[in-house]
């Protein structure tokens, strides 16, 4: 029913459609289906109402129009939005109304985009199912009785279920690229340093970085060219100018190197997913690319790596929810240092108080050198591979997860098992290089699966061009789940 | 047995920037609680920090006026640790790779140099501060109050050099003087810009390893250092010499009942559980920045005082004076300048200017008489227009009501009479009045002169010309 | 050196949590399974490796000591559990 942004544009241009009504439309969508999909915290309708009069005007000639100007996305509920409410999935901050709002919103906002919610997500980003939100669990709408990834399942979710045209999540270690993939859409995850992350509740403060959630590769090239761009507000943002990632889309493969890292195809793969990432080597294969094997020799050791990184990083960036200057405090009169522990102890749930212990442990007096230090050298390692990769390789082709979305319940009750999902993400978000999701077939049960392509540090477009080759090759990315 | 004390200080600086270290907020000392925050400052979720590059060549300069190394990459890292005046539960401190080591500060104890050791200079966020509930409603309660959060401060960590209370005091001085000559701090130790901790030891002399230290938190004042490290030497000791063990161990110095007092027991084990800053890449400070400080660095108090004694010819002990403070050092050479005499001006600012400025406890910037005002009267005095002695009082009333010079002669009609008649009348009399006196100088009691010269200088009321009162005594009385 | 309950208890307490005696037993055998699993990097030879921090392909920016305005008192306060004196209310701290 829905093309690409660029074709609403069209449609708007051509008085055939208003912003409004395209946003009274996904409202109503909202209200038929989010009591079974369960994607959004926090439905803004009337702000959304509001931005999308303001974007009808602004096509009625009074101000500048944007590629984004009248569409209405959403956003994970981890990014600050002024005057309404930001949970980060968690009960600490219930109540929270940040005073500010965060760069990529403001930028959202400044383009004319209508936020029309904010999504569900583990809390405080930490999970692969958004099973650990506080608030309610979201459902993947190609089976609602599997999860839809996580920790951006609640983005995902809504574009897949036709919720909005497209949302902004985040990745700490594969939080977009696999929600993505569990519900057969485009998930993005830039260069670190690509995407401000002012205003974006940290979990790990050197692995974060918000990306945008899309039906096509094309709109992922919109979005990312609007929220993208140097924030003098973060010390770790690139003051480069952003291109026009939609510019060099059709430039097809014919020529480019595609890496196929062969520690990606390993025995716990699941078969279909395999098959499907084969089908798709050969169809770059066909479009005239050069397939190379290459070797990224440090990825079995990422996992490790990155629960050591990110929740010692995590063990501190999440001190500051202590009940004194916002959020839930709880206080039975027993002194400060109750009012601590019971504030934090019933406020954040059971998976964050594990990885804020864990990342407390590797940081602790005796410990430091073993865990976290040694991280940090075997995080140079990895990223040592990804730099010798790329002298042979333009991209790398790998499958985004080992598995299809799976069960509901599934894989609570083991940690570890969880932290499996993300084994085939992690190591570029720990090396910082951009990477996508985006359709490449379905299970027999009819099951999204996903393709990841990695791409080099800032090399975004040849990432997008890629995706977008095979996009339009295939008729993955046109099928829609059923609700 | 004899004990040898080994003493090193822990100087935190508040530095004088227009905002604060990692945002935009103002530093202004005394605004009304939480009126001067941000999100930043607040530890609110997602924010982040930006360095105020004004922080860094404060904090260089001092590295600088040190003879310290400067780090071309220093690395910010995370102190954690919950407080309620901390709101991001760390403080972004430097910890292993700080911006500034190794440096050395002289300090002059007994007429004697030495040499104190600088281990490094980091940069770090100042916490919150704490007010405690005042009536017996909010008894229970304290009241957080982010205003200093985030204000840029520089902790100086010397080495364990220091052996005497005497030596931490001139130590402490020497530090604050230089952060104030630099203008990088207004180095206020009441509105709390300027802290210092002690680590205190004591081991048998002749003994190479240190004994166990003790810590002695915001011993706020010089005379405050002085008097806790004394009494923390003294109790350690005695504690040795009665066959206990010392333990290490924060304490608090009493300042009212002259004592340190253990806080161990409010103590819980900290494990700051440090690391790099993810949110800061490391600082990187170029050589050109480095060079282009170096240029800005003003004459530091040691290589002013040598100046001094050698340009203007001073003692020391005045070259000292004038230089511990740049204010006024400025002020004297402005005078200096304007009056044309070195020692004239010297023994008016180190006389009557400090003598009314320490009366008042006045810094030497709000002096009522500025150095155009002092040149005035020396000229005066110069001229003849007034003797020495009438310009003292002068001084006097123009500190008090701020007028010239001039204004308070001619008000008071303190011009000094050089009218060689008029003196001649006078000294007339004074020698009818004391007939014995001059009888006596005849007879060849010549130091009676300066009595005579007194009792026409009172019947002038003291404004007769010295000079001239002289010469008509000799005539008179030699006639 | 596989991490103990009381490890646990010393690590939650560094990190303001209070689990009960049936949580500190889950916790700390599921931590013990992901640490033997996180385990493995202590295999490979990192010997002069220089580690890594962040990937941000930045170097040091610093920002103009300028005075911006921030919030208003009352906006400061707005979020929070309990205020008083234009202050963030705490138990008071025993000292």
């Amino acid at each position: 029913m829905l093309g690409t942004i660029e074709e609403l544009q069209e449609r708007f241009r051509n008085r055939e459609l208003t912003s409004k009504g395209l946003t009274e439309a996904f409202l109503r969508r909202i209200d038929e289906v989010d009591d079974s999909v369960g994607a959004f915290i926090t439905v803004s309708k009337d702000e959304a109402l509001e931005a999308s009069d303001t974007a009808d005007n602004r096509m009625n000639g009074d101000g500048e129009i944007t590629s984004l100007t009248g569409i209405p996305v959403s956003v994970k509920d981890i990014f600050c939005t002024k005057g309404t409410p930001t949970t980060c999935g968690s009960r600490i901050l219930e109540g929270f109304v940040p005073p500010y709002d965060a760069t990529v919103v403001r930028k959202l906002k400044e383009a004319g985009a209508v936020i029309i919610g904010k999504n569900n997500m583990d809390e405080f980003a930490m999970g692969s199912s958004t099973e650990n939100s506080a608030y309610k669990k979201t459902k993947n709408p190609w089976d609602l009785t599997r999860v839809p990834g996580g920790s951006s399942g609640g983005s995902a979710a809504s574009v897949a279920a036709g919720e909005c045209i497209a949302s902004i999540g985040t990745d700490t270690g594969g939080s977009i690229r696999q929600p993505a993939a569990c519900c057969g859409v485009v998930g993005l995850k830039p260069t670190y340093g690509r995407v401000s992350r002012y205003g974006m509740i940290a979990f790990a403060s050197s692995l974060d970085q918000a990306g945008p959630i899309t039906r096509n590769v094309r709109d992922a090239a919109e979005l990312l060219g609007v929220i993208a761009g140097f924030d003098p507000r973060e010390s770790t943002s690139i003051d480069l100018p952003v291109p026009d990632y939609t510019a060099g889309l059709g430039g097809g493969v014919k020529g480019l190197r595609v890496g196929i890292p062969g520690e990606y195809f390993i025995d716990g793969i699941d078969g279909e997913v395999s098959t499907a990432v084969q089908n798709a080597i050969n169809f770059f294969k066909d479009q005239g690319a050069e397939i190379v094997d290459i070797s990224l020799p440090h990825t079995e050791y990422a996992v490790s790596v990155y629960y050591i990184v990110a929740t010692a990083e995590a063990s501190s960036n999440l001190a500051r929810y202590d009940g004194v200057r916002y959020g839930q405090r709880v206080d039975d009169g027993d002194g400060l240092l109750e009012m601590y522990k019971k504030t934090r102890d019933r406020g954040f749930g059971a998976e964050v108080k594990r990885r804020i212990m864990l990342g407390t442990y590797a940081l602790s007096s005796g410990y430091y050198d073993a865990y976290y230090k040694k991280a940090s050298q075997v995080r140079a390692l990895i990223k040592r591979d990804f730099d010798l990769a790329f002298k042979e390789c333009d991209i790398m082709l790998t499958p985004t997860a080992p598995t299809a979305a799976f069960k509901i319940g599934e894989k609570t009750s083991d940690p570890l098992t969880m932290y499996l999902s993300d084994i085939f993400t992690i190591s570029s978000s720990l090396a910082g290089i951009p990477a996508i999701s985006l359709p490449c077939g379905f299970t027999t049960e009819g099951l999204p699966i996903g393709l990841q392509i990695i791409g080099n540090t800032l090399d975004e477009a040849t990432v997008l061009r890629a995706a977008h080759a095979y996009e339009t090759g295939t008729e993955w990315h046109q099928k829609r789940a059923k609700l | 047995m004899n004990y040898e004390p080994v003493i090193g200080l822990e100087v935190h600086v508040q530095l004088k920037t227009e905002s604060k270290l990692f945002c935009g907020c103002s530093t202004k000392y005394g605004a009304g609680p939480n009126s001067q925050v941000c999100p930043v400052c607040l530890g609110m979720p997602g924010v982040l920090p930006v360095l105020n590059r004004r922080a860094v060549e404060y904090a260089v300069m001092m590295g600088l006026a040190t003879g310290s190394r400067i780090n071309h990459e220093s690395v910010f890292a995370r102190k954690n640790y919950f407080y309620p005046d901390l709101p991001k539960g760390y403080q972004i401190s430097q910890y292993e790779e700080p911006l500034v080591e190794d440096g050395h500060m002289d300090i002059e104890v007994d007429a004697a140099t030495k040499r104190i050791g600088i281990t490094r200079i980091h940069m770090e966020e100042d916490a919150g501060k704490l007010n405690h509930g005042a009536t017996a409603e909010e008894a229970g309660s304290s009241f957080v109050d982010l205003n200093r959060t985030c204000v840029p401060l520089i902790e100086i960590v010397s080495e364990p050099d220091i052996r005497t209370p005497d030596e931490a005091s001139a130590y402490l001085k020497a530090i604050h003087d230089i952060v104030v000559y630099l203008g990088i701090s207004d180095g206020n130790m009441d509105e709390g810009s300027f802290r210092c901790d002690a680590n205190v030891s004591v081991r048998p002399v002749g003994q190479e390893e240190f004994g166990t230290r003790t810590e002695m938190k915001n011993i706020n004042s010089f005379k405050f250092v002085k008097d806790a490290i004394s009494y923390e030497i003294d109790r350690q000791i005695e504690a040795i010499e009665d066959g206990e063990k010392i333990v290490q161990e924060t304490r608090l110095w009493d300042s009212q009942r002259g004592v340190t007092v253990s806080m161990r027991s409010k103590e819980e084990a900290h494990d700051y559980r440090y690391f790099p800053e993810p949110d800061l890449m490391p600082l990187v400070v170029t050589e050109e920045m480095i060079s282009d400080l170096k240029d800005s660095l003003p004459e530091l108090p040691a290589a002013k005082k040598v100046r001094f004694i050698e340009e203007y010819n001073l003692p020391p002990y005045d070259a000292g004076v004038l230089t511990s403070e740049r204010p006024l050092a400025d002020y004297y050479e402005e005078t200096v300048k304007l009056a044309g005499d070195a020692k004239v001006a010297s023994n008016w600012i180190m006389g009557e200017l400090l003598r009314l400025l320490n009366e008042e406890n006045r810094s030497i910037e709000d002096c009522p008489v500025g150095p155009e005002a002092l040149t005035e009267l020396i000229g005066m005095i110069k001229k003849g227009a007034i003797s020495n002695k009438v310009g003292k009082d002068v001084f006097e009333e123009m500190y008090k009501s701020k007028k010239s010079a001039e204004a308070v002669v001619k008000e008071k009609g303190l011009t000094q009479i050089s009218d060689t008649g008029e003196l001649s009348g006078a000294i007339d009399k004074v020698l009818s009045a004391n007939p014995d006196e001059v009888e006596r100088f005849r007879g060849g009691e010549t130091k009676l002169m300066g009595f005579f010269v007194g009792q026409t200088m009172k019947a002038t009321r003291g404004q007769g010309n010295p000079g001239l009162i002289n010469k008509l005594l000799k005539e008179k009385l030699g006639g | 050196m596989a991490i103990t309950s009381k490890d646990v208890r010393h690590v939650a307490a560094l990190a303001r949590l209070s689990p009960t005696d049936e949580d500190v037993e889950l916790y700390t055998g599921q931590l013990q399974r992901i640490l033997a699993h996180v385990e493995k990097i202590s295999e490979l030879d990192t010997e002069g490796v220089e580690p890594i921090t962040t990937t941000a392909p930045v170097s040091g920016r610093m920002r103009e000591d300028v005075v911006i305005k921030g919030l208003m008192n009352e906006d400061a306060l707005k979020n929070s559990p309990l205020s008083a004196r234009d202050s963030f209310k705490v138990p008071k701290i025993i000292e």
